[in-house]
């Protein structure tokens, strides 16, 4: 069944890998510009991180260690067909340690553990305009851009306040890079909008819109806010119900039909290492005795 | 055309261009930093770098222009056979490739348009050598500062000035291989 013989290497023929690979380019040297690429049809639906898939595909090398999160998870149904994916396809090994992966591709998360210079991180992204609610019209954003014409997201924050009292949006919150572009940084919480300044390449790529576009390390990362209502990387005020960690997004998780819930860590691997190192939270249970 | 223009390709394109091309990544990511890239061999002046790079990126839809330095016939007979990319001038070319002197001057490249600064030609520097020494690079990508023996200083600061349109670079020596993105700001060291 695993016969590599039967697909190019990393699934994409060569020649939409190298018109890949150039858009790539462009778009780390014009951080947070959406460069057009031609976007294929992938063996899974649209929205199930085709453009992710692609990029991923464009990067791997049989040298790499390949993990996926979806939604800080390494073992939900996205994550792990995107992994047999990519081991069959292209025979990488895979891991779900944050730490020891050379390419990370994400679904709506960045990992805990901060990333280091050898690694890649590549978004999936839905949506990759961050005005197109606010214009519906591509030839008009594109103009916005253009001009650095970005007014319109600042009104929209202000309504935020004027409505809220404070700025609602609590994921996909607009980031302005280098001082220039206004980028969708994905779907991640705006807890995650501050680990944008990495050591780690950024990747992003939208499938079903055909665009590509990137974060070089050490990219000044600025998300919007006014001098009144700064930007807070909030979270739920609690920490982690398993392993007690009180510096780390969490997961709803609803436990009956009375109420009851509790709060756990969303990136998996993150969780599962500190429990393994003897990190216990107010319903966890020490690593050994989970295992079982 | 003769036999040599037949060899010298990649023997194992699809990895043997992934591989490069990660050393492109990561070079483009990081100005200054000088990166290893081997496979292809092809006939002189080019350097094995930049035939590898030009394997890994150039193809039918990529237009490139060969500067005074590097327009040979063998060369050419190289680059269409392993590539398929027309041969242009530089008005039209995605990538150009030759020495820093034959390639100027550089307002003949495109740059870009507002609308899709993307739109705009890779220049592949080829060099005598690679250090860390000349020119102080500063800007996305770099931690704090990067240094590039880099062939000018103020036609870089120059590019630099168009953000967000403007040239990229990529330098070439021997098997070795640095970038330059737009976005690089240069100052003499």
């Amino acid at each position: 069944m695993t016969d590599l013989n039967q697909y190019n290497f990393a699934y994409l023929d060569e020649q939409t890998k190298r018109m890949i690979r150039r858009a790539l380019l462009k778009a780390l040297a014009i951080p947070g510009y959406q460069v057009p690429f031609a976007s294929r049809e992938m063996p899974m639906p649209y929205g199930w991180g085709t453009g992710g898939v692609q990029v991923s595909a464009a990067c791997l090398t049989p040298e790499d260690r390949f993990k996926v999160i979806d939604q800080g998870a390494d073992d939900t149904t996205n994550a792990v067909s995107i992994r047999k994916f990519f081991e069959r396809t292209a025979g990488v090994e895979t891991t779900e340690r944050t730490a020891e992966a050379t390419v990370i591709q994400t679904r709506h998360r960045i990992p805990e553990e901060p990333l280091g210079e050898g690694q890649i991180l590549v978004y999936q992204v839905p949506i990759p305009e961050p005005l197109r609610f606010l214009e519906p019209r591509e030839t008009e954003t594109r103009k916005m851009h253009a001009l650095e014409e970005y007014g319109l997201m600042h009104v929209k924050l202000y309504e935020d306040i004027a409505r809220h009292g404070k700025i609602a949006t609590s994921y996909a919150y607009p980031v302005k890079v280098q001082g220039r572009y206004v980028m969708d940084p994905s779907p991640i919480p705006k807890f995650d909008n501050p680990k944008m300044e990495m050591a780690a390449i950024q990747l992003f790529g939208a499938g079903r819109e055909q665009r590509i576009y990137a974060v070089p390390p050490y990219t000044s990362v600025v998300s919007l806010d006014f001098e009144d209502h700064p930007f807070e990387a909030s979270k739920v005020d609690q920490p982690c119900a398993l392993c007690g960690a009180g510096d780390t997004y969490l997961d709803e998780v609803i436990m009956d039909d009375e109420g009851g819930r509790m709060f756990v860590c969303s990136d998996t691997d993150y969780c599962a290492t500190r429990r393994a190192e003897g990190h216990l939270g107010a319903l966890g249970v020490p690593a050994e005795d989970s295992a079982a | 055309m003769d036999t040599q223009s037949l060899t010298g390709g990649f023997a194992d394109a699809p990895v043997e261009a992934a591989r490069a091309f990660r050393a492109a990544l990561q070079a483009m990511a990081r100005p200054g930093r000088i990166e290893a890239i081997a496979g292809a061999t092809p006939p002189a002046p080019l350097s094995p770098a930049a035939g590898t790079l030009l394997l890994t990126l150039a193809d039918a839809e990529t237009p490139v222009h060969l500067a005074p330095s590097h327009d040979r016939p063998a060369l050419r007979d190289w680059l269409t056979f392993h590539t398929g990319a027309p041969l242009v001038g530089p008005g039209e070319a995605v990538f150009a490739v030759g020495a820093w002197a034959a390639l100027q001057p550089l307002d003949a490249y495109r740059i870009g348009v507002p609308d899709y600064p993307d739109r705009s030609a890779t220049l592949i520097v080829e060099m005598e050598g690679l250090s860390a020494l000349r020119a102080r690079l500063t800007g996305p990508g770099i931690k704090d500062v990067a240094a590039l023996s880099l062939p000018d200083i103020a036609a870089f600061q120059r590019n630099a000035l168009l953000f967000p349109l403007g040239l990229d670079f990529y330098f070439t020596a021997g098997d070795r291989l640095a970038a330059l993105p737009r976005t690089t700001k240069v100052e003499a060291d």
